[in-house]
């Protein structure tokens, strides 16, 4: 617009303004679901000065604000990977044969609560927790039981796992191995994300400063041996369940993301040579628009900063490659039916977002783990995205939007003013013994809370649309009891039947890589390859790094 | 009005999904009780041990691992054991009813599920307490 249309162009909104002032307006609440405010309308002047090539550019062009391939879905569709895992290893075995016949792409692990903290099934903490909200898995021998049947170089796999993730690719690299798979055709992510644990997820187990060697070791081990695996997958994910806000989630993850890449640099990595390998992984929240430019956003950042602060020179380095989740924190337990339709939207803003892969969950998961019919509707509206909606013919179709334009400048804006923050606090770690991410989130999620309480804000089926006396009728996945035990005999057979002495040199010379400054990623192999217990190598590791304590704030 | 309502948030086992545990600490505390908060991963000993140290009136516990029909029960024991027989017990997380009912009978005074208005949680308090 030249200066005149632009003159004339104001004094019509202003007008549009004063009309929509006389108009009748619902007295509802018109912010987004992080609490941002927004406009009735937006227009050219919400975009001023957009540069085109500096701010979009072409999909699989700098700065990949429109996608980070050039084909996007035309060239293929994301990887609808559906996470899942329960009970024993060969439980889930079948439930991946299930999801791999009814047409999934990629697979997807979700450990047990003491496969995740490092303890074995047979510990005393371990009690009435294994197998309950995913699969266990105490040594290789689980691991190639998992994996049975299943073609290790033609399937990728995602680990949701982190403080103990080197043990646990260590045995999915082995169980391979044992398949005549060499290390190299296997690809796929281990989540590998500890700084986030600090900051909302809650798994750790080895303070901040050991738990980043152990990450730089994979990152540099990964490099040189297993050059198709995702070496951390830096999660918004976790934050923003944690009831975090879309700038807060966007910000807090890619502040971890710098400090990986930081702490690579330090321990005197090249850049280009681990960066290609990082990929993220956000939600996907119910505020439709919001979500779309939260994901342009980041792919922008992550470009610039790459590229501007961290001198990476290879075009892979400067893509943030991203999976999605659906938002488990947005379902419902009251009529969970209705959580089809919340997964379908938030899946839908995923993919308009310009995602990799996909999980979309269940309605049932807000009362248990998905039973087989509410897993295979969730896969289903990721194949109906795909195939009967027809957004996937265009790349980023909603740019030029003077809506999403402007959300995406503003988000950006936003995370900006976090990193200064974050900065002056010493960076990540520092924030993160402050307390600083853990106030901002569990302020931002009881704000949340007030606000559906006080009915400003509406989830239908909760506090508005509310059933009387309804009763669940959807079935729900029962979790074997016997699983347990059946983990704890085989943990003894397992014990006397392996060479024990074997297990003892391995364990010490573990220990004695972690005292070291050696890659202790070789070590770790040696002891999964001779079928030492994931709870064993974890506790060989504490003897070496300590534990975390979180100091507690509310 | 009677004294006021000191409780025991607590998060057993080994999952660490604390945004629950930590919303109801805030509006319990903003009601007016004494919120005291355990932070995570604590064993049914610890629990126990310190509702009977901290002298409360009413113990909150929340867990979305699925070990709630081990960890619930066993803290109840640990309660009576360690002399806090009379302490109220209360839940919250990913708990399917049919457990909700079976934790009812072992003595949990109730089961909050997601969705739940944190009022109802300070009026069930109240009125369970106060009569």
């Amino acid at each position: 617009m030249n200066e005149k249309e632009i003159k004339e162009y104001k004094r019509k909104k202003r007008e549009y303004y004063d009309t929509l002032q006389e108009c009748n307006l619902q007295d509802i609440d018109f912010t987004t679901v992080s609490s941002e405010p927004v406009e009735p309308l937006y227009g050219p002047d919400d975009i001023e000065g957009l540069d085109y090539q500096e701010e979009l550019g072409f999909p699989g062009s700098y700065p990949y604000t429109r996608g980070v391939y050039p084909s996007m879905y035309r060239g293929r569709f994301w990887t609808m990977r559906q996470f899942a895992g329960f009970g024993s290893a060969a439980d889930t075995n079948r439930r991946y044969h299930y999801l791999l016949d009814h047409g999934q792409t990629g697979l997807s692990v979700a450990f047990d609560m003491p496969t995740i903290m490092g303890y074995d099934s047979d510990h005393e903490r371990s009690l009435g927790e294994v197998g309950k909200c995913g699969v266990a898995i105490d040594s290789l021998q689980d691991m190639e039981t998992m994996f049975k049947g299943i073609d290790q170089s033609m399937v990728t796999t995602s680990m949701t796992i982190n403080a103990p993730a080197a043990i646990l690719l260590s045995f999915y690299l082995c169980a391979g191995e044992k398949k005549g798979v060499p290390f190299e055709k296997m690809g796929g992510t281990i989540q590998n994300d500890i700084l986030k644990e600090y900051i909302a997820q809650k798994s750790w187990i080895f303070p901040p400063e050991p738990s980043m060697r152990i990450i730089t070791d994979i990152l540099e081990f990964c490099s040189q041996h297993v050059p198709r695996w995702n070496t951390i997958s830096i999660s918004g994910y976790h934050i923003r369940e944690a009831g975090s806000t879309a700038a807060q989630e966007l910000a807090f993850t890619l502040a971890d993301g710098f400090a990986y890449v930081e702490a690579g640099i330090e321990a005197g990595l090249d850049v280009d040579e681990f960066a290609p390998r990082l990929s993220f992984f956000f939600n996907s929240h119910l505020d439709f628009f919001e979500e779309i430019a939260k994901y342009r956003a980041a792919r922008r950042i992550w470009a610039r900063r790459m590229k501007e602060k961290y001198g990476a020179t290879k075009k892979k380095s400067l893509l943030m490659r991203f999976h999605t989740q659906t938002a488990g924190c947005s379902l419902t337990a009251q009529q969970p039916e209705n959580n089809i339709v919340r997964t379908a939207f938030q899946a839908l803003s995923a993919v308009l977002g310009g995602t990799q892969s996909l999980h979309t969950n269940s309605m049932d998961e807000t009362l248990a783990l998905p039973s087989e019919k509410a897993v295979r509707i969730a896969l289903r509206t990721q194949q109906l995205i795909a195939h009967e909606t027809g957004v996937v013919n265009s790349a980023d179709p909603l740019a030029g939007s003077y809506m999403v334009e402007a959300k995406t400048r503003e988000l950006e804006r936003q995370a900006e003013d976090y990193f200064e923050r974050i900065e002056e606090l010493g960076g990540v770690v520092k924030a993160i013994e402050r307390g600083f991410f853990q106030k901002e989130i569990s302020r931002a999620a009881y704000e949340y809370q007030k606000a559906v309480e006080n009915g400003r804000k509406i989830v239908v089926g909760v506090n508005k649309f509310v059933m009387k006396d309804e009763k669940i009728d959807i079935p729900l996945l029962k979790v074997d009891a016997d699983v347990e035990m059946k983990q704890r005999d085989d943990l003894e057979k397992l014990r006397s039947g392996r060479d024990n002495d074997k297990v003892a040199r391995e364990l010490e010379a573990l220990g004695e890589a972690a005292a070291g400054s050696d890659n202790i990623i070789p070590a770790i192999l040696e002891c999964a390859r001779c079928y030492c217990t994931e709870g064993e190598i974890i506790t060989e590791l504490k003897k070496v790094f300590g534990e975390y304590q979180e100091p507690i704030f509310l | 009005m009677g004294k006021m309502i000191r409780v025991l948030v607590a998060k057993p086992g080994l999952d660490g999904h604390d945004r629950g545990a930590k919303v109801v600490a805030n509006a319990l505390k903003d009601a007016g009780m004494e919120v005291i908060y355990t932070g995570l991963h604590q064993t049914p000993e610890l629990i126990a041990e310190a509702a009977v140290q901290e002298d409360v009136d009413v113990v909150g516990l929340s867990i979305l691992s699925g070990a709630h029909m081990t960890l619930f029960p066993r803290i109840m024991e640990l309660l009576k054991e360690k002399g806090g027989g009379d302490i109220m017990v209360f839940g919250g997380g990913i708990i399917p009813a049919e457990d909700v009912e079976e934790l009812e009978k072992f003595g949990v005074a109730r089961v909050f599920g997601p969705g739940t208005d944190t009022n109802d949680i300070v009026s069930f308090l109240k009125e369970k307490l106060h009569g």
